[in-house]
C-alpha cells in the first residue's frame, strides 16, 4: 500500500509538469495549427535562465523563475514574428521545418554558453515530508500545488478576462474570429508568451529533481505531443488529463514493469491508441 | 444517369445533408444552388465518395456507389473540381495534367525499375490525353507555362483539364466561376455547354445567379441541408419558397 | 550569359562530367581523409534521397527516417559480428529488414494526415533510438556493436581500404540517382505528386492514397536501410547515437538546401553542407547555430532551394526567350529541354 501512494504521488508529480508542457502546445496547436516542435526547446532555455538567474546573479528561485518565465515568453513572442507569422501561408510542411529550425538553434545557442555538461539545480524546497512510509518530496508537493494555482489562474484568464476571451474565439474559429475583428496578431503572440511562460516555471519547478542540460527538452516535448494527441489537439482539459495518463503511467510502469523502458511507455501507447482510433482518445468531431 | 435516393449525412448530432432525393438526367448542365452552408459541397463529397452517408443509396448509371471508396467511384467515370486546386506550382500545365490519365494506367514500381514496354505504352497516353483536355479547355498555348505563372482563369481551365483527363462520365465542378470576372465567367460557362455538347454530364454547384440561370437545364435548392426545391430555371426563380430561403439567410450568398 | 551557363549545366554531357569528376575524385583528393569524407557524404546522400521520396515527392513529414538508416545499419552490424554472417547477405537482410518495417510502420502511420503524421513518426524514430540504446541483450546498448564485417572484396579488391569503398559507395549512388530519376518522371512519381498537391485531388484523380503512399514510404526506408548498411559496413562500428533523431534533423537540412523534391537536390545539398562543415572545423560543435536559422530563412525566402531556385528561374527565362513550342521544327529541340528538365 505504502508503495502504491507513492506511485500516485509520482505519477502526480510528473503528471502536472507533463500537463503544463502540453499545456503550452496544446493552446498554440489550437489557435495557431501549428506543432510547435521547438516547444522542448524553450521549455530547456526555461531552465537554464533560472539556473543562471540563481547561480551567476545570486537571486532567489522564484525571482529566478519569474526571469526565467518572462524572457521565455519574449523568446516566444519572437518566433511568432520572426518565424510563424511569415509561415502562415504556407504548405503546412514549412512551419514544421522551421520549428526544427529553432530548437537546432537553441539547443547550439546553449550548447555554447554552457557546454554540454549536466547541472544541478539547487531549491529551496529541498526536503523530504514522511508521512506514514510515503515520502513525498517538498519541490513535488511545490510541483502539484503549482500547477494547480496555474490551471486555475489560467482558467480564471480565458474565462473572465478580454483577452482571454478573444483567444478561446478565435481557437474556436479562426475565419469567424477575423469577421468580428479580433486582432489575430495580438492573440498569436499572446498565446505564444503564455505558451513559452508555463514552459519556463514548469522547466523550473522539474529542474531541481531532474539535470540541467541542453537535451533534457526532447523527451519533454516528445511526450507532450503524445499528451495532446491523447487528449486531443488544442483541448486544454485534454492536456491534463493526457499529462496525468502519461505521468501515471510512467510511474506505474517505471516500478512494477521495467525502470530502463519507462521512458518507451508513452510512445508505445500513443502507437497503440493511434493504431487504433487515428483521430486520437478524446477528438471529437469529424475532422 | 445520377440517380440519389434519400441521401442524409450526420456530422455529430447535426444533418449536413438530410434526406434529400434527386436525379440527374445525362448529357445536361445540373445546377445546386442554396445559402452558405446549405450541404452543397458535403452534398458533392457524398456522391464523389469522399464521405460515407448516414444513410440513402446512391446510383450512377444503374451501379450502386454508396460505400465505394473515392478512388473507385472516380474509376467509374466521376471526375471533380474544387473550390481551390492545388497543384504543383513550378511544374508546367502540361506535367500537373499527364497524372490525370493515372486512373487509366496500371505500371508499377517494377515497371519503373526496367523500363517496360507497357510504362512507356501508358505514359505516351497520358501524355496525350493531357494535350487532348488542355487542347480541350483552350490552353495548348500554355503548355509549358508554370503554374505559378497562370492567372486564375487559367488555373480554373487547368483544374477542368485535369478532371477531364480522368475520362469522366460526369463532372462535378464546385465553385467553377468564384473568383474570376464576368467575361471570364461567359467564357467558363461556353466551356461547360461544350462539355455536355461532347456527350458528358456536367454537376455544378455555383452563386453566380446569372450564369446558373442561363446554363443549367434542372437546378436543385438546398437549404439547411434539405432539398427545397427542384426543376427548370424558370420554375426555380418563380417558387416562393426558393425566394424565401435566399432573402431570410444571408444575402451575400445571393450576391 | 548567366542563362547561358545555366543551359550549360542542364545539358545532358553535364551529367556525364559530374560521374567523371567522382571517378577521379580519389586521385584529386589531397588524402585520403578526403575521400572518406566524401563516402560518408555519398551514404547520407544516399538516405536523403530516400527522404526525398517521401517527404519532398510524397508530401509526407517522415521524422523516423534517421530512424530507419540506423536500423539498416544495425542490421548488418548484428548480424556480422554477433552471428556471423558476410557482409552481403546482411546487406540483403538489411534491405528486407528496412522495407519490412517501412511497410509495417507506413501501414499505421500513414492512416494520420499532416501533422498527425509527422509527430507519429517522430515518436516512432523515439521509440528506435530508445530500444538500440536500452534492448542490450539485442543491441548492446550504449557500448554499440564493434567488429563488424567489412563488405566482402573480389580479386584484389579489399573493401576494408578506403578507396575500393568509396567506389564501392559511389555505385550505390550512382543506382539509387538512376532509380529515382526514373520514379520521378515516370507515372508513379507523378501519382506520388499528386498526393503532395492534396489527398482530395488526389483521391479524385482515382488514385489509391493508401498503397501509393506506403509504396513511396517503403521505397524511402529501402533507401535508408541501404545508407544505413554501407555505413556500417565503412565505418564497422555504430552505436545508438546513429539513431539520433539529430541525424533526421540534419537530413532535412540537407534536403532544404539543396532543394526538396528535385532529382539533384539531395546531392547538391548533402555534399554541399558536409564539405562546408568540413572546411569550417571549428564549426563543427556550434554549426547548428548557423544552420538553425538558414533552415528557418530558406523555408520562409527559399523554400525551393538551391536546386529548385535554379530550375525555376532557368524555365522563366527560358519562357521570357520565346524558347517554347511555337513552331513545330522546334518541337523535338523543346522536348530534349523538357528531359533535361526532368533530369535535372
Amino acid at each position: 500500500m505504502t508503495t502504491f501512494l507513492q506511485q500516485v504521488f509520482n505519477g502526480l508529480t510528473l503528471g502536472s509538469i507533463y500537463g503544463l508542457v502540453a499545456l503550452g502546445l496544446t493552446l498554440v496547436y489550437g489557435i495557431l495549427h501549428i506543432p510547435n516542435f521547438a516547444h522542448g526547446a524553450l521549455y530547456m532555455v526555461g531552465a537554464f535562465m533560472s539556473y543562471f538567474f540563481m547561480v551567476d546573479m545570486g537571486v532567489h528561485y522564484w525571482v529566478a523563475m519569474a526571469g526565467s518565465a518572462v524572457v521565455v515568453a519574449v523568446l516566444g513572442i519572437i518566433c511568432e514574428r520572426l518565424v510563424f507569422h511569415p509561415l502562415r501561408n504556407s504548405p503546412p510542411i514549412h512551419d514544421k521545418i522551421a520549428a526544427i529550425g529553432i530548437l537546432l538553434f537553441l539547443e547550439a545557442v546553449v550548447h555554447m554558453f554552457w557546454g554540454s555538461d549536466f547541472r544541478r539545480m539547487s531549491t529551496p524546497f529541498g526536503g523530504v515530508v514522511n508521512l506514514d512510509g510515503v515520502f513525498l518530496r517538498e519541490q513535488g508537493i511545490l510541483i502539484i500545488a503549482s500547477t494547480v494555482v496555474l490551471v486555475v489562474a489560467l482558467n480564471l484568464f480565458l474565462r473572465k478576462t478580454m483577452v482571454g476571451a478573444t483567444i478561446i474565439a478565435m481557437a474556436q474559429n479562426r475565419e469567424g474570429a477575423f469577421l468580428v475583428g479580433i486582432d489575430a496578431n495580438r492573440v498569436a503572440m499572446m498565446t505564444f508568451a503564455i505558451s513559452g511562460i508555463l514552459a519556463a516555471v514548469a522547466a523550473t519547478l522539474y529542474a531541481p529533481m531532474n539535470l540541467v542540460y541542453p537535451a533534457m527538452g526532447h523527451l519533454v516535448i516528445m511526450k507532450a505531443f503524445v499528451i495532446i494527441i491523447l487528449g486531443g489537439m488544442g483541448s486544454i482539459p485534454g492536456a491534463i488529463v493526457g499529462g496525468m495518463i502519461i505521468g501515471f503511467a510512467e510511474a506505474f510502469g517505471g516500478y512494477y514493469i521495467s525502470d530502463a523502458y519507462k521512458d518507451i511507455i508513452a510512445f508505445a501507447l500513443l502507437v497503440v491508441i493511434l493504431s487504433i482510433r487515428p483521430q486520437g482518445l478524446f477528438a471529437k468531431g469529424a475532422h | 444517369m445520377l440517380k440519389v435516393e434519400h441521401l442524409t449525412k450526420m456530422f455529430g448530432g447535426l444533418a449536413a445533408v438530410n434526406d434529400v432525393s434527386v436525379e440527374f438526367g445525362a448529357n445536361q448542365i445540373n445546377a445546386i444552388i442554396g445559402p452558405n452552408g446549405a450541404g452543397k459541397s458535403t452534398f458533392f463529397n457524398l456522391i464523389s465518395g469522399v464521405h460515407q452517408p448516414t444513410s440513402g443509396r446512391i446510383l450512377l448509371d444503374g451501379t450502386d456507389v454508396t460505400t465505394m471508396r473515392c478512388d473507385h467511384v472516380a474509376r467509374l467515370g466521376v471526375g471533380r473540381t474544387f473550390q481551390t486546386t492545388n497543384l504543383f506550382e513550378t511544374a508546367t500545365v502540361l506535367d500537373n495534367l499527364i497524372v490525370g490519365h493515372r486512373l487509366r494506367t496500371h505500371s508499377g514500381l517494377w515497371d519503373v525499375l526496367i523500363n517496360s514496354k507497357r510504362l512507356q505504352a501508358e505514359e505516351k497516353a497520358a501524355r496525350e490525353k493531357a494535350r487532348e483536355a488542355l487542347d480541350f479547355v483552350g490552353l495548348t498555348h500554355a503548355e509549358n507555362r508554370y503554374i505559378a505563372d497562370c492567372t486564375q482563369e487559367e488555373r480554373k481551365r487547368v483544374a477542368f483539364a485535369l478532371a477531364l483527363a480522368t475520362d469522366p462520365k460526369i463532372v462535378l465542378l464546385d465553385e467553377p466561376a468564384a473568383g474570376v470576372n464576368p467575361e471570364e465567367t461567359e467564357g467558363l460557362a461556353e466551356l461547360m455547354k461544350k462539355m455536355v455538347k461532347n456527350g458528358l454530364t456536367v454537376c455544378l454547384i455555383e452563386h453566380k445567379m446569372d450564369m446558373i440561370m442561363g446554363i443549367a437545364d434542372k437546378i436543385m435548392v438546398l437549404d439547411h441541408g434539405e432539398k427545397i426545391a427542384e426543376g427548370t430555371p424558370e420554375e426555380v426563380k418563380n417558387n416562393p419558397v426558393v425566394i424565401e430561403a435566399y432573402l431570410g439567410s444571408d444575402h451575400d450568398a445571393a450576391a | 550569359m548567366m542563362f547561358k551557363l545555366g543551359a550549360l549545366i542542364m545539358h545532358p554531357a553535364s551529367k556525364y562530367v559530374l560521374l567523371a569528376l567522382a571517378v577521379l575524385f580519389p586521385a584529386l583528393a589531397s588524402n585520403e581523409y578526403q575521400v572518406y569524407v566524401m563516402a560518408t557524404a555519398f551514404i547520407w546522400a544516399i538516405a536523403v534521397y530516400g527522404f526525398n521520396v517521401i517527404t519532398g515527392y510524397c508530401g509526407q513529414l517522415n521524422l523516423a527516417h534517421g530512424g530507419f538508416f540506423a536500423i539498416g545499419a544495425y542490421a548488418v552490424a548484428l548480424l556480422t559480428a554477433d552471428y556471423g554472417w558476410n557482409f552481403w547477405p546482411a546487406f540483403i537482410a538489411a534491405l528486407v529488414i528496412t522495407a519490412v518495417l517501412g511497410f509495417l510502420v507506413g501501414a499505421v502511420s500513414l492512416r494520420l494526415k499532416e501533422h498527425y503524421f509527422a509527430i507519429f513518426t517522430l515518436c516512432v524514430g523515439f521509440i528506435i533510438y530508445l530500444l538500440l540504446d536500452k534492448w542490450e541483450e539485442l543491441t548492446h546498448g550504449a557500448i554499440g556493436v564493434r567488429g563488424i564485417a567489412a563488405p566482402d572484396g573480389f580479386g584484389l579488391v579489399n573493401f576494408r581500404e578506403t578507396i575500393p569503398v568509396y567506389y564501392l559507395i559511389l555505385f550505390f549512388l550512382v543506382f539509387i540517382i538512376w532509380f529515382t530519376s526514373r520514379i520521378q518522371k515516370s507515372l508513379l512519381g507523378r501519382t506520388f505528386i499528386a498526393i503532395r498537391n492534396g489527398d482530395d485531388l488526389a483521391e479524385s484523380l482515382g488514385i489509391n492514397l493508401m498503397k501509393n503512399k506506403i509504396l513511396a514510404f517503403v521505397i524511402s526506408t529501402t533507401y535508408a536501410g541501404l545508407a544505413g548498411a554501407l555505413y556500417a559496413g565503412m565505418i564497422r562500428f555504430v552505436g545508438p547515437e546513429d539513431g539520433n533523431i539529430l541525424h533526421t534533423f540534419n537530413m532535412i537540412t540537407y534536403l532544404l538546401v539543396g532543394g526538396i523534391g528535385t532529382l539533384f537536390g539531395p546531392l547538391i545539398g548533402t555534399l554541399g553542407i558536409v564539405w562546408i562543415t568540413q572546411s569550417l572545423q571549428f564549426l563543427e560543435e556550434y554549426r547548428m547555430i548557423i544552420f538553425g536559422p538558414l533552415l528557418v530563412i530558406l523555408v520562409i525566402f527559399f523554400p525551393l532551394g538551391v536546386s529548385g531556385s535554379f530550375l525555376t528561374w532557368m524555365h522563366r527565362k527560358a519562357q521570357a526567350l520565346g524558347l517554347g513550342p511555337k513552331k513545330v521544327q522546334q518541337e523535338s529541340k523543346v522536348n530534349t529541354a523538357r528531359e533535361v528538365e526532368n533530369n535535372a
